[in-house]
């Protein structure tokens, strides 16, 4: 009702409609809940890419303590940079990428052909799909997700496939490191600067673009409380004057005579704070560590990042308790330990608030949480790491379904990222609707239908393999409770599981056994025709539950 | 874009249309592409719907049509669970063979000319696996052979080929095929994707009419569990379709209640009158497995298979008088099937166990009513492993189905089944004549010994004389498990009497099995091997 209905139907002494919004009061206040498989699934499925029956596991075995030590202090190397794996063109005239040999990597080779930086492109978003298929066993690979899309840019439009590469390792190796640092450095990286023109701010023509993303949405944020000025906005501007890209050895460089030397004073906001103007090789540095570091001091910086990490990691509603109880102490956290990552996600996912019945199983999946969730709840087999051309073809059929259902790495529709983590009031809610809702299923459908052959190596879900690591996949009770158990976060009815069992795995006969006795049969005598009897049926199941809503959420 | 770009530009987030959301929208295209649209009109021009009845369980064919013609070999066989000779029903125009006392509603479609039963349907190499039966029943595969992809979805797949990629479209708005009461059937899968709409499936339609879904939590987690779930209803392409489909009729024939199969039915009518295109709904109705106590000991023609088997005729006869109700009684052919039938013996617990050879009912204003085949050969004295032989292969039902209701040629229809049973696929008299203005084959002549031989008991080699009309002749060998053990002719003949010596050496003694196949006639000799 509008502002008018209210009023009259209040001055009737009727009762405003009381609207039951779902709202918790926890805190960031350590959990003692229990540690079961139920916990372990939920914060493995919200810190990674699906929760791995092999991972839930190891850290059931574990306390949450050293869980999320465990997921925040990741000791795997990184993943080897892409390869070429395209094909280069033998015609005349047709650049052939030439310096490359096929199978290493391009990521330090200049070459500004058009076509060659297409496929390069092309490569590192394989190369992506595959670190996210083959994470390891904690936080990082989602974290980076997460901090690309925090800073927006699109590889279409910077069109360097080489200075987006970088722009990802710098937020690698920055990534559960010190926040600070990653956006003093990345307001320096290559991408960056061409994306959001700082190579063209200079002291007789500023531009502001980049000075304005920097306070709007990669550091202070929109809040009721972030009130920097236009005129802040042009100061930063003039501090960041004279960043340059050398498009021949492709190196950032300060040009000191592009630099605006004046003095750059601020609003109240920042407590009139002068930023001193400097001359020569040293003033870009100089001025923009003061602008960092100025702006970092401010407390909305803590605030909107918290906001930010909790849109992706928590839930997309955040009222005043949350805000209390929530936002305000980790944003605390975080500044009090310079910016660093890791007190904050330790403090988060022990919290009560995390594990908060009201918190479970509410987060939508991005095309990336469906998409690679799938492949490694599925424990899908993909080609021997050697065979890197089947492993690329692979990894650009997934790539290109999270694109298809909204998700297209390192290019979001514009500098804002992904509108699932800022759209009000839909949030996550974006990523379902009429056209991605059925490619979801579509895929899992095709994944467990045929899977796809590529370079000789054909890569699906096997079922029977799956249901083969359940404890007990002779029961079909026992297999459906599991199945469930796995794959969603919020139960379904007895009915519903009873309609599953008897119009799925018995396919529609009345007795159990006949499950078990199909089962057993495969077990003993893993002939064709009994390994069919169970995949059709098995198929069928995981089809069917992967369509349902409650697989959309985690 | 730039942010900026964005900002100015300014879309509501309300006016973010989803097709939108990467910039173009598959559906949109398609709709205005001509030559896709020309792609997807169906092959062939029918309006005639396909209704198959799925008994799940393995239906006890022997206490459902019984052989009242040779009603002592079938008592002594079952003498537990017989049903006394004069409770069986009679079928109208036929003599010596009856249905079971339960089953008034077919014996009144019989009467009315509705309703074709076809004897002893099966194939060759029975497997007794609930599993595996059905899938063979389900993708119309051999026996020994795995395949992925049902005889229904093949059809579709033929007239729809693009499907689903496409669809729904102007020229086909509604679904290939429904399937009520089973969540996944192979029948209507297709090379690639599955060519039915499933209508339990919780996401879907079916709860609008029924009002079953699972319940959502008031919790953040059933905010969002509720957002999916109706998503997925407005995405259904099809949903609106059917949903107006089943509202626009308002009227229908009275059916029995507690009653799942009617319950089935009732919304298959309802969905035909309502006009939709669809061409193959399939429901199925369960509880056939009968092990142990399938009639009750004081009144064999009470308990639980007598139950089954009054739902299924009641449900039946309701629907047939619904279409006729409705007026699209002209349109539609049903036809049941279960994975097999029952041993010939039944047990010492009053039930039966998994069998071979069955009968199936087609029904339908159009069916060429009356009987098909003879009462089953039954042996004096039945041991516990004897089946019936099979008298039709299955595939030859499915097959004239497709030739003389949906109109199919003969070569499109053959290429639907495996190679191997192309020749031996016969074109039966099921469907009345005129329906794809075409001439129904006659019926054969039913007492007119086809096949003979001797000497007759035999000890290894024995002669088998038959006369064929000409063209493809088959003789096979089975023996009492249903098996077929060799084809001993399975070629082109022309008309005439012929000889073949059968030479049973590596066989043991005991009741074989020569089932001859000429055209629309068959014909089995029971054969015994002595020692």
């Amino acid at each position: 009702m509008d502002r008018r209905e209210f009023l009259t139907a209040s001055r009737r002494n009727k009762p405003a409609p009381v609207v039951q919004v779902p709202r918790t009061l926890s805190g960031i206040e350590t959990y003692t809940g229990p540690w079961t498989e139920q916990e372990v699934m939920h914060l493995l499925k919200r810190t990674m890419f699906g929760a791995k029956l092999a991972d839930v596991n190891y850290f059931k075995g574990r306390t949450l303590a050293q869980t999320v030590n465990e997921l925040v202090n990741p000791t795997a190397p990184n993943p080897a940079p892409p390869v070429k794996e395209y094909a280069t063109s033998t015609t005349l005239g047709v650049n052939a990428d030439a310096n490359i040999a096929q199978g290493t990597t391009w990521i330090n080779d200049i070459n500004n052909d058009g076509t060659v930086q297409g496929q390069r492109r092309a490569s590192y978003k394989k190369w992506w799909t595959g670190a996210l298929i083959n994470q390891d066993r904690s936080i990082r690979e989602k974290f980076i997700l997460f901090l690309v899309d925090h800073f927006g840019n699109e590889a279409t439009d910077v069109g360097n496939a080489n200075w987006m590469y970088r722009q990802h390792d710098l937020i690698r190796q920055y990534a559960l490191g010190n926040f600070k640092n990653l956006v003093r450095d990345i307001s320096k990286d290559i991408a960056m600067l061409r994306y959001l023109n700082g190579y063209l701010n200079n002291a007789a023509a500023p531009d502001e673009n980049y000075a304005r993303e920097l306070f709007e949405l990669f550091t202070l944020g929109k809040g009721p409380d972030s009130r920097y000025t236009e005129s802040d906005v042009k100061e930063a501007a003039k501090v960041l004057t004279g960043w340059q890209i050398n498009f021949t050895t492709w190196q950032t460089i300060f040009t000191s005579s592009r630099h605006t030397t004046a003095n750059k004073t601020f609003s109240s906001f920042f407590n009139n704070t002068v930023i001193a103007g400097r001359t020569g090789t040293t003033a870009g540095d100089l001025e923009l560590n003061d602008l960092i570091n100025m702006t970092f001091a401010h407390n909305e910086v803590a605030k909107f990042l918290v906001r930010r990490l909790y849109r992706w990691f928590v839930y997309y509603t955040i009222d005043d308790a949350t805000e209390i109880n929530v936002i305000t102490p980790l944003a605390t956290i975080f500044r009090n330990n310079n910016y660093e990552w890791k007190p904050v996600l330790t403090a988060l996912f022990q919290s009560q608030h995390f594990f908060d019945m009201m918190n479970r199983g509410c987060v939508i999946k991005n095309p990336a949480d469906q998409v690679i969730g799938a492949i490694r709840e599925m424990n899908t087999v993909f080609p021997d790491p050697t065979n890197y051309l089947a492993n690329y073809g692979h990894w650009n059929t997934f790539y290109n379904w999270m694109t298809n259902m909204g998700m297209n790495l390192h290019d979001p529709p514009n500098v804002s990222g992904m509108p699932a983590y800022y759209q009000e009031p839909l949030f996550h809610e974006i990523w379902i609707n009429s056209d991605s809702l059925p490619k979801r299923n579509q895929f899992t459908d095709i994944m467990v239908n045929s899977g796809y052959l590529i370079s000789g190596v054909r890569v699906q879900f096997n079922c029977v393999a799956l249901a083969q690591t359940f404890f007990n996949p002779g029961n079909p009770n026992d297999l459906i409770d599991e199945a469930v158990n796995r794959f969603f976060r919020n139960p379904i009815s007895t009915t519903s599981l009873s309609q599953i069992k008897t119009q799925i795995l018995l396919t529609g006969q009345q007795w159990d056994y006949y499950w078990t006795n199909a089962w057993m049969a495969y077990q003993a005598n893993p002939t064709t025709a009994n390994f069919n009897t169970v995949n059709t049926r098995l198929m069928n199941l995981f089809k069917y539950l992967f369509n349902l809503a409650e697989y959309q959420l985690i | 874009m730039k942010r900026k770009d964005f900002l100015y530009s300014s879309i509501p987030a309300a006016a973010m249309l989803p097709e939108m959301i990467n910039g173009y929208s598959i559906k949109a295209f398609n709709m205005q592409s001509p030559l896709v649209q020309a792609l997807m009109q169906g092959t062939t021009l029918t309006d005639h719907v396909l209704v198959i009845v799925q008994l799940s369980g393995g239906n006890d064919g022997l206490n459902t049509v019984i052989p009242v013609a040779d009603y002592s070999r079938y008592f002594n066989a079952r003498t537990n669970v017989a049903i006394p000779e004069n409770r069986v029903l009679s079928i109208a125009g036929v003599t010596g063979t009856g249905i079971h006392p339960s089953m008034t509603g077919m014996q009144s479609l019989f009467t009315e000319g509705k309703a074709k039963l076809i004897q002893a349907v099966g194939y060759p190499q029975p497997n007794f696996s609930h599993f595996r039966s059905t899938d063979i029943w389900m993708s119309a595969s051999n026996s020994n052979q795995e395949v992925y992809t049902g005889w229904a979805g093949r059809y579709l797949n033929y007239e729809y080929p693009d499907f689903p990629i496409g669809y729904p479209n102007a020229d086909m708005p509604d679904p290939l095929a429904i399937q009520i009461g089973s969540t996944t059937s192979l029948t209507l899968q297709g090379p690639t994707v599955n060519m039915g709409m499933s209508i339990t499936n919780p996401t879907s339609f079916y709860n609008l009419i029924n009002g079953t879904t699972d319940p959502v939590p008031n919790t953040r987690a059933g905010k969002e569990l509720k957002f999916v779930r109706q998503t997925n209803q407005q995405t259904q392409g099809y949903a609106s379709a059917v949903r107006t489909a089943a509202n626009s009729v308002t009227s229908q024939y009275t059916y029995p209640t507690n009653n799942s199969l009617a319950d089935q039915l009732k919304i298959v009518a309802r969905l035909i009158k309502g006009g939709l295109r669809t061409r193959v709904y399939m429901v199925s109705f369960g509880g056939f497995d009968t092990h142990s106590v399938q009639v009750n000991a004081a009144d064999t023609t009470t308990g639980s298979h007598a139950t089954l088997l009054q739902r299924v005729s009641d449900a039946i006869k309701a629907f047939q008088e619904d279409l006729k109700f409705l007026g699209v009684e002209e349109r539609v052919v049903g036809m049941t099937f279960s994975e097999f039938g029952r041993r010939i013996k039944s047990n010492s617990s009053s039930g039966t166990d998994h069998g071979a050879a069955a009968p199936m009912f087609l029904f339908g204003k159009s069916v060429d009513p009356g009987m098909l085949g003879v009462n089953p050969t039954l042996p004096a004295t039945a041991t516990v492993n004897d089946n019936i032989p099979m008298q039709y292969d299955f595939r030859s039902i499915y097959s004239t189905l497709l030739e003389k209701w949906f109109c199919l040629d003969r070569s499109v229809v053959n290429s639907l089944f495996p190679p191997n049973v192309n020749s031996q696929l016969q074109s039966l008299p099921l469907i009345k004549a005129g329906v794809c203005n075409s001439v129904t084959p006659p019926n054969p002549t039913p007492v007119e010994v086809m096949v003979t031989n001797y000497p007759n008991p035999f000890q290894t080699t024995t002669t088998i004389k038959f006369r064929t009309a000409g063209g493809h002749t088959l003789i096979q060998i089975m023996d009492t498990l249903g098996r077929v053990l060799l084809n001993l002719v399975d070629k082109e003949y022309t008309a005439g009497t012929y000889t073949i010596p059968f030479d049973s050496e590596p066989l043991p003694p005991g009741v074989y099995y020569a089932r001859f196949q000429n055209g629309v006639n068959q014909h089995v000799r029971a054969m015994l091997k002595v020692r």
